[in-house]
This record gives structure tokens, sequence and C-alpha cells, in this order.
């Protein structure tokens, strides 16, 4: 579904990504891996629309998405998370969830105005999805609470859910358990694989925890001063030798 | 006795310039607060509110309508109508091609704005003074009938009631509505209220609307209550609604209200106490030490560095 090819990104003279090639198939969990600065961040940042690629090509399901506005793509349902946590601070927990719905319920002025009853049933509507995915993190209990006074890892739990109440297509998750303790990281591996089998969300994944990324991953690619070193399922990155080298440094 | 009475009339006096002074100053608030541009044109929206309502009355007293509040609510909804697209139109041409610029651009483009529509008010209105019928007349008198006598007048009660009613809406609907809380939500993050597919541009374009209708409303309460109005009329108030947003902590709606009502007594009370000459000196000296010992204001966060 999502198709990447031949994708370069040049900061003047800087080639921060240099022919990165990336598939995601339906229902699958694929990660990008590589030292710091290898360019991973800067591959989402082109996929989600916030960089114009310098070369190369993006098709999600078919179409080709370069170079068009942020807010489209993820209209299109290719919805991200940041490194850190993008939470709407002074707000409540719920109210995160149902601002991210509010393109679903676009009414116009006057029936917010009069309260007509279809401005109410979609509403309602949108606070029930709220609270079941609410649920779905384990959230429900804190859903008055402002979102900023929560625990990290509660915070980037609700970032997923904030996420999933658009009904995205492919999650980009830019190092969701940076800053997890292993118990954390442990629930954030069985909500991401849950979200996959149940919701049949596609995942693209940038993690240093190698512990989550071999669990979790049906492929990996790894890039190294923004090219490309191998791709893989995760016995054949684990054997790979070139990989090695590139984490271990030479013998 | 005499002192009190004295006191309390300045009070009143105070708090209803200052009302009126904090529904436009949440204009100035609501704009900086989302977009971080200090929309400099907003006092002439102010003016061209007062201008607009002032032709509807004298239109409808040619037509022979004479029921007070009726044509005072259709001046109202005229004068909002017209801000309101005057707001939208503002930010269309001249604010929302220069944004995610330099700061220091859209400001110039807000100055030149203000310029261009005190002139063409000269232009199409004259620039002299025009007197504005005082509809409102009367009120309600207190105190020993040879001594000093506070007077609360019907239009002083009218500016305090109409501004409290704005005000409440205001606040319901920013907490409470959906729109409001999508302006919330962008005024927090817009980089990621736009990637959840929030329209930002159109929520941009709601808070100039919302700012102009208010500024409108205050247009109208100003030009009954001081009985005439002038090209310039926006600018000094303008000024000072600004002065009254920063003093609040800009950005903060809360804050703006408070402001308005501080900046409105201090100056009755410099006015009453010491000379009108000296309103403004105060007001700005204000502005002053507020910006030197509190400068994100009395109720305005206080930015904290991340590191």
């Amino acid at each position: 579904m999502l198709d990447v090819r031949n994708l370069s990104m040049r900061f003047g003279g800087l080639l921060a990504v240099d022919g990165v090639s990336l598939d995601v198939k339906e229902k699958e969990i694929v990660s990008i891996i590589g030292p710091n600065g290898a360019g991973k961040t800067t591959v989402f940042n082109c996929l989600s629309g916030f960089y114009q690629p310098s070369g190369g090509t993006i098709s999600f399901e078919g179409k080709e998405i370069q170079g068009i506005p942020d807010y489209k793509i993820s209209r299109l349902g290719l919805v991200r998370t940041f490194q850190h946590v993008r939470l709407f601070n002074s707000m409540t927990v719920v109210e995160n969830l149902l601002v991210a719905q509010h393109r679903h319920l676009n009414t116009n002025l006057f029936a917010g105005l009069i309260k007509t009853p279809a401005y109410r049933k979609k509403e309602e509507k949108s606070l029930e999805r709220a609270a079941y995915w609410l649920k779905q993190v384990g959230l429900l209990d804190l859903a008055n609470r402002e979102a900023g006074n929560l625990a990290y890892g509660q915070q980037r739990r609700l970032e997923i859910a904030r996420c999933m109440v658009t009904e995205p297509r492919l999650l980009m998750l830019d190092e969701p358990a940076a800053g997890l303790n292993p118990n954390e990281t442990r629930e954030l591996n069985q909500l991401i694989i849950r979200l996959k089998e149940d919701y049949c969300v596609s995942v693209v994944l940038i993690e240093h925890d190698m512990s989550l990324v071999m669990d979790i991953s049906d492929r990996i690619n790894v890039i190294n001063q923004g090219r490309p070193l191998a791709s893989g399922t995760p016995d054949e990155i684990r054997q790979n030798d070139d990989v090695i080298k590139a984490y271990l440094g030479e013998e | 006795m005499h002192d009190v009475l004295y006191f309390l009339q300045q009070l009143i006096n105070g708090l209803t310039v200052g009302s009126a002074y904090a529904l436009i100053a949440i204009g100035y608030t609501m704009v900086y607060g989302i977009i971080g541009m200090i929309n400099f044109a907003h006092g002439e929206i102010y003016m061209i509110g007062a201008y607009i309502s002032l032709i509807v009355i004298t239109g409808l007293a040619t037509l022979g309508s004479a029921w007070l509040p009726l044509v005072l609510l259709v001046a109202l909804i005229c004068a909002v109508i017209v801000s309101s697209s005057m707001g939208w139109a503002v930010e269309r041409v001249a604010y929302r091609p220069v944004r995610g610029q330099h700061r220091l651009i859209p400001l110039i483009s807000a100055i030149g704005m203000s310029i261009f529509l005190q002139n063409y008010v000269h232009l199409a209105q004259g620039s002299r003074n025009i007197g504005f019928p005082s509809l409102i007349q009367g009120g309600i008198t207190m105190g020993a009938e040879d001594g000093f006598q506070t007077s609360i007048s019907y239009m002083q009660i009218t500016i305090f009631v109409v501004t409290l009613v704005c005000m409440t809406a205001l606040s319901m609907f920013i907490s409470k509505s959906r729109l409001g809380r999508a302006c919330r939500a962008v005024s927090q993050d817009l980089k990621m209220s736009n990637l959840l597919g929030i329209d930002t541009n159109r929520i941009i374009a709601a808070t100039f609307v919302i700012g102009a209708a208010l500024a409108a409303v205050a247009g109208l309460l100003l030009g009954m209550y001081y009985g005439s109005i002038d090209p310039l009329f926006g600018f000094i108030a303008g000024l000072k609604a600004f002065t009254a947003a920063v003093l609040g902590g800009i950005g903060s709606i809360p804050g703006a209200m408070l402001g308005g009502l501080i900046l409105g007594v201090a100056e009755a009370m410099t006015s009453g106490y010491l000379s009108g000459e000296y309103k403004d000196v105060v007001s700005f000296g204000l502005l002053i030490l507020i910006l030197l010992f509190r400068p994100t204001g009395l109720l305005g966060k206080p930015e904290v560095e991340k590191i």
C-alpha cells in the first residue's frame, strides 16, 4: 500500500537521504533502523509531507503523494507521531481525541449554534469513539485529566489513540518506546500488534529499542548515513554482516 | 459620603469603558494566541463597526422606524456582519499570503491595512466628527439632592450587560463547542492540528471573524457612549485595547477581559482625581511597567524555555 522508490532529500550540500526505497503491504509492520543521524526521521518527514523530497516517488494506495501538503496526506489515512510527545497539553485527554476527529464531523457553524439533531448525533458518535479508544489504551479513567499532567508512558499511549480515532490506514511511529520503562515497552508492543491484527492498520516504525523491533516487525529496513544498507526479516537482519559492522564497527 | 460617591462614580465610568476595551482586546488576544501576530488593523475594524451602526441607525430614522430596541438590534446585526466580513477579508488578503514568513512581515502588512482602512473611511465618510445620536437616555442617580450625586446612565448599564453577554457566549463557545475546541488545539500546536486533518486556515479565519464581531459590538456601544465618531476613532481605542491585552497577558482571553477592566478603571481614576489630560499617560505608563516587570502579563503563562 505504501511504495517508496529512490527517495532522496538534500539540504544544501548535505544529502540526508539518498536512494531509500521502502514498501509496506497491508497489515504489515515495517521498521526503519539505523545509527543516530542516519536519516530515519528525515524519511518520515518526507512521507508525511513535512518536507518536499528532492527526488524519488512516494505512492500511497496507488496515488503519488510526494510534495502534497501534510494535512491532505493525513486525510488520506497516513498519520504519524513524533519523537517527542506532541499532545495538546492544556486540553483534557478526551478533548485531545475529540479534536482529532474534527474533520470527520464537518458540519457548519449554524448547526453547531442551534445544535441540530444531526450535530448532536455526530458529537455523540465521536465521544463514543473517543471512549472506545481510551479503553483500548487503558486511559478511560483519566479521560477528564489535562493531557499535560499524564505520566510519560500514558502520554505516549494517548498519542497513539489520537492517531487511531482518525481511522488511519497506515500509522507511522517515530521512536514510540523512547523513554518508556521495560514494562511500558511491553504494553506498547502488544498494543501495536493489536492495532495490526484487529484494525488492519499497517505500521512503519522508527525505533532504537531492538527488542521491540525484533519482536514485532515483519520486515526491517536498515539505513546508514542516508543510504539503504539492508532489508529483510528480523532473522535476516540479525545475521547480516553489513548491519553488524555499521552498528558495532569493524573488527 | 461625598468622597465615596465620587469614587463610585469614577469606578462606574471606568468599568463601562473598560468592559468595552475588553471586547476589543479579545480580538487582539485571540489572533495573537493562534498565529502569534499583532493585528494592527483591528482598531479600524472596530471603527468601521461604529460607522456601519451609525449609518444603519440614521437610515432607519429617516425611514421612520422608531422602536428603539429594534433599531439597535438591526444596527448591531448589520455592524457585526460587515465588520466580520471585513475581518475575514483582511486576513485573507493581507495576512494569509505572508503567514509563516518573518514576524515583521505580517506586522508591516497589518499596519498597511490599518492605514488603508482609515483613509478609506476618510474618503467615504469625510474626516470630520459625526454626531452619534444618544439613543439610550436617562439613568439612575444616588445621593443627596444638594450634594454630589452618583449616576449610572442606562447607556452604561447597556454596555455592561451587552459586554457580559458577549463574554459569556465567547467563553461557552471556546470551552464547549467543536469549533472552539479546534481553536484551542490550533493555538497550542498549529502544525500538529494540521497533521490531524484540521483545516487550520478555516480556524484562523474564524478567529478573525469572531474578534471582528466583538469589535463591532464595542463600536456600536462606545460610539453611542461618546456621542461622536471620526475615522481616527479606532486608532486610540485600538491602542488602548492592545494595551489591555498585553496587560492581561496576550494570548489569554480571561486576561484580555481583566486587562480591559483594569485599564478602564485606571483611566477613569486618573481623570477623576488628577486630570483628564493624564489619562493616556497613565494607561501607556502602565503598559511600560507591565512590559518591564511582568512581560507575560497578569494572566499570561511565562514561557518556559525547554532544554
